[in-house]
């Protein structure tokens, strides 16, 4: 049983706009053992990208607790934290927008290196430019190219070279797949998952594709307008769907199978997300459930574990 | 002998840049008769974008030119036909949608009146009252509240407005709808819906469908043929049960399918295609896929291989050729 | 071996294709930016190296009654002044002043304003408010007013006129900067400068500006085109740069004096302000064109 590396506690982030109060995140529990990949699903809105910013930081949380191999890191000093920095680190989903355009793809892999001074001297840093360059599979050609001069899939491998500079253990992984093609994204994760393997890394995978989320993840987490819904290991997820939205979400997948589409029953979730401003108490997927009852306008409904492991948020379920 | 609604033959696409000479789409044949639905299937850069914008002549001007083959409207080649007259097709005979819903509507103007636009430039209704209720029809076609035409765009959700762009295509009743990946932008959940709103369009008015898109999942929904696009050139065609149920099939096709995680099954790694897409200013000799082909013959660097075909399921691969299917039948 | 088409890969050279090389590339297609980059060189090239071949006091100032108000001649190519000094001689030394001029103003504005706008941009809030509508007050003032009223109060001369003609620019400038930096700001890879603690002034400087720099360097361009045209109208009105100095603009203003028999003295410093501004003009309408990513084929 390894140890549990992240732990969050109530996580809550709100953003205040001209017409109220943004519940972008709002009281989010879990946690990640070192070594493992927790998944977490949701469509747009529903507080997944914000999530992993706060768990690093980028975004500053409005209340709760993260804990770090123990210890709470929203109390750290910008000291302490620019150390916990080496050891967190994040892949962003835009290929375009997450490189600098200006900076060649050596100068790219290198900044973390020459901002933490973790290598020093300029042949030391240029061979740890090149064995990072090597082990995302990214040919020594291209050390002096800009990121405009190569494709998605060669830039999205840039990123993870950076993020792999300062030797980290927990990466946030930010929807790294979602721009590319298919059979780029099939080389990128498999790619990810060698990395993890040979090096022991955590992952935090957002993204809100069912299919890659399940090929790579061993905890599932489904979030919804800042909540989470349903959370358990990745096969119950499939197996054992609990959540009115999980089970919309997998059914809308359309699967690349002739039987499966023909025959089998689409469950089209109706209307749209409810606005994440100033929201309602009382569960907050009620206005698109075909189960929703009057308890589920009362009062906020609890994640509740139903099964070992398996943690539901809906009145069905007790 | 019905005639078909889209008859592409032997068509060539460039793109003449300053730096060098895009080959875009490289001799492309394609039959589309009324009300089917036909998946072009392909990765960035295949040349699918391209060919539909080759239907309708909207390719930029200046850079993008048709060199070669013929583009048939209902039995009448486009290709030749002057802008005035393209004018009057696009929007009425042959409508497009694109993928990103967020650009794709004026954020000034409201959308009933986005919709009018396109029926009073094709003089579809002699009145203002008619007019109007036509809008209001469309809207609820597509699902949303007529009361809503006088908002803007921007107070539409991402979903929504795909369906606005959607009623703007099918307001004139086209014969063909060109659907460039509508349903990419969109979340999964708005996916499925919107899909269920372009299949009961297509019950509704039959229109015909081309649907580009790099997704199996939806072509298996939506389909009734599919052509797979590589390097501006379709290495397999046929129905959708052919593609997914047959039991030959060309080696990028077997790659695509093995390059998408299955819910079903329980894999350790994926089987990506290695290599990317060849640069389209220079596409190496013989078979374009060759270089990336896990089944590559002496044959396949020099030759590019003639279609072979079974049942009306083409494909474009030197592992099957004719002379081989007379061999198989005599054994 | 990695295969690219087929080709082995390895053993090819990539070309090291920064953005300004392939804006170079764009710009050299235009015809109007090359006539213009190619008169604004000779124009610089005779500013810097007119020492050489005049001398400042002999042919420039001093005054020669002997030979007042000669038209144009195989000797004096531009004829001379209604002083005896020889016109040539001072338009080309006039160009060391506007260009001069025009330089360090544009320089002056842009780092001021350009720091203002970059400040205001990242950090937004209070201190964008604060430092934009000071950047407004100046903005809501008209140029000349405001340069005449600031030469008035601190009377002319070299640096007094820089000064003014700098003012109402750094505002320009750091709206420009700001709007530049706004759309930076929040794009992933300042974020990933963030993840591995990058503090805020290496941010900045390896970052954002790199980035926000673009549609300023035509803004450079054309500004010099309007200082110049500044500092001649300032000059002209007797408030800019002082005779005997040779600056086109007074040069202009002594001439109407002069119109009536020897109307070539207007046409010469005329045509040296109207070719080095539409020159610069020209320049930046073909930056604008080459840096423009949508205009690229």
């Amino acid at each position: 049983m390894s140890e549990v590396l992240l732990q969050t506690k109530n996580l809550k982030k709100y953003f205040s706009t001209p017409r109220g109060l943004l519940y972008a995140v709002d009281g989010v529990n879990f946690s990640l053992q070192k070594g493992k990949t927790l998944g977490v699903v949701g469509e747009s809105g529903c507080g997944k990208s914000t999530l992993g910013r706060l768990v690093l930081r980028l975004l500053e949380a409005t209340s709760g607790e993260i804990f770090y191999n123990g210890d709470d890191i929203l109390k750290y000093s910008n000291e302490q934290m620019n150390k916990m920095r080496l050891k967190m680190q994040i892949i962003f989903q835009d290929p375009y927008a997450s490189l600098n355009p200006r900076l060649t793809v050596s100068d790219i892999i290198a900044e973390p290196l020459k901002v933490c001074k973790t290598v020093v001297g300029k042949e030391a840093i240029n061979n740890k430019v090149s064995e990072l360059m090597d082990t995302v599979g990214l040919a020594d050609r291209f050390v002096n190219s800009y990121p405009h001069e190569l494709d998605g899939g060669r830039r999205q491998r840039i990123g993870i070279a950076r993020a792999l500079a300062l030797g980290p253990e927990f990466i946030v992984c930010d929807e790294p797949v979602s721009a590319l093609d298919v059979s780029i994204q099939a080389q990128v994760l498999n790619l990810l998952m060698d990395l993890q393997e040979e090096r022991g890394l955590t992952y935090m995978f957002i993204t809100h594709n069912l299919s890659v989320v399940k090929h790579i993840s061993d905890d599932i987490m489904v979030m919804y307008l800042g909540q989470c819904v349903e959370f358990c290991p990745a096969d119950e997820l499939f197996e054992n769907t609990l959540h009115p939205y999980t089970q919309g979400l997998l059914s809308a997948i359309p699967i690349a199978n002739l039987e499966v589409a023909r025959h089998s029953k689409i469950f089209v979730l109706k209307g749209e997300v409810a606005s994440p401003i100033n929201p309602k108490p009382g569960c907050r997927f009620a206005t698109r459930c075909i189960y929703a009852k009057a308890e589920c306008n009362n009062a906020d409904v609890p994640l509740r574990e139903i099964s070992p492991g398996h943690f539901v948020a809906c009145t069905r379920y007790k | 002998m019905e005639k078909a609604l889209l008859e592409i033959k032997n068509l060539n696409v460039v793109y003449d840049t300053d730096d060098a000479r895009v080959f875009a789409v490289n001799g492309i044949n394609l039959v589309l008769n009324e009300g089917e639905t036909l998946g072009l299937v392909g990765e960035t850069g295949a040349g699918k974008t391209t060919t539909a914008l080759s239907i309708l002549k909207l390719l930029p001007n200046g850079v993008g030119k048709i060199v070669s083959g013929e583009i048939k409207l209902s039995g009448r080649d486009i290709v030749v036909a002057t802008e005035e007259e393209m004018q009057g097709i696009r929007g009425n005979l042959v409508s497009m949608i694109f993928q990103d819903p967020m650009t794709s509507l004026n954020p000034v103007v409201p959308v009933g009146e986005q919709i009018g636009e396109v029926l009073e430039l094709h003089h579809k209704c002699a009145t203002t009252q008619e007019l109007e209720s036509k809008i209001d029809n469309i809207l609820s076609m597509v699902g949303l509240q007529a009361e809503r035409k006088n908002d803007y765009p921007h107070q539409f959700s991402g979903g929504m407005k795909q369906r606005i762009v959607i009623a703007i295509a099918l307001a004139c009743e086209p014969k063909l709808l060109l659907a460039d990946e509508p349903t990419t932008a969109l979340d999964v959940t708005i996916q499925a819906q919107v899909l269920e709103l372009m299949r009961d369009m297509k019950e509704k008015l039959k229109t015909a469908m081309l649907l580009i898109t790099h997704d199996l999942g939806v072509v298996a929904q939506i389909c009734d043929t599919v052509a797979i696009m590589y390097a501006g050139e379709i290495i397999e065609y046929g129905t959708v049960e052919q593609i997914f149920e047959a039991p030959k099939h060309h080696p990028y096709t077997i790659g695509l399918f093995g390059s998408i995680p299955d819910l079903t099954k329980k894999t350790k790694r994926l089987t990506p295609i290695n290599g990317l897409m060849p640069d389209p200013t220079a596409l190496p000799s013989g078979c374009s896929f060759h270089v990336r082909c896990p089944s590559c013959m002496e044959i396949c660097k020099t030759e590019n291989p003639a279609f072979f075909e079974r049942d009306g399921h083409f494909l474009r691969c030197h592992l099957f050729s004719n002379k081989d299917e007379g061999k198989e039948q005599n054994e | 071996m990695e295969l690219d088409n087929g080709i082995d890969m390895s053993t090819v050279k990539i070309k090291k294709r920064s953005q300004f090389a392939n804006a170079w590339r764009q710009f050299k297609k235009n015809k109007m930016g090359m006539i213009g980059l190619t008169v604004f060189t000779v124009l610089v090239l005779l500013a810097v190296l007119c020492p050489m071949f005049i001398s400042y006091d002999y042919d420039v100032i001093m005054q020669h009654n002997q030979i007042r108000l000669q038209t144009p001649s195989v000797m004096h190519i531009f004829g001379t002044d209604q002083y005896g000094r020889d016109v040539f001689s001072r338009i080309v030394w006039g160009a060391r002043i506007s260009l001069f001029v025009g330089v360090f103003t544009v320089s002056l504005a842009l780092t001021v304003g350009g720091t203002i706008g970059a400040l205001a941009g990242y950090f937004g809030g209070k201190w964008d408010n604060i430092l934009m509508r000071i950047m407004d007050v100046f903005l809501a003032m008209p140029g000349t007013i405001l340069a005449v009223a600031i030469v008035g109060a601190l009377g002319p001369g070299l640096f007094n006129i820089l000064l003014a003609m700098a003012m109402c620019r750094i505002p320009q400038f750091a709206r420009i900067v700001r709007s530049s930096v706004l759309s930076i700001r929040g794009l992933e890879y300042i974020e990933a400068a963030k993840a591995c603690g990058t503090k805020t002034p290496r941010i900045l400087w390896r970052h954002v500006i790199p980035n926000a720099i673009g549609p300023i360097v035509v803004q450079c361009t054309l500004h010099m085109a309007t200082t110049i045209l500044g500092v001649a109208g300032l000059s002209f009105i007797g408030l800019g740069i002082q005779p005997p100095i040779p600056e086109w603009g007074s040069m202009l203003s002594e001439a109407k004096e002069q119109m009536r028999y020897s109307s070539y003295l207007m046409v010469f410093p005329g045509i040296a302000i109207m070719i080095s501004v539409l020159s610069l003009n020209l320049i930046g309408d073909g930056l604008r064109d080459a840096l423009d990513p949508r205009l690229k084929k």
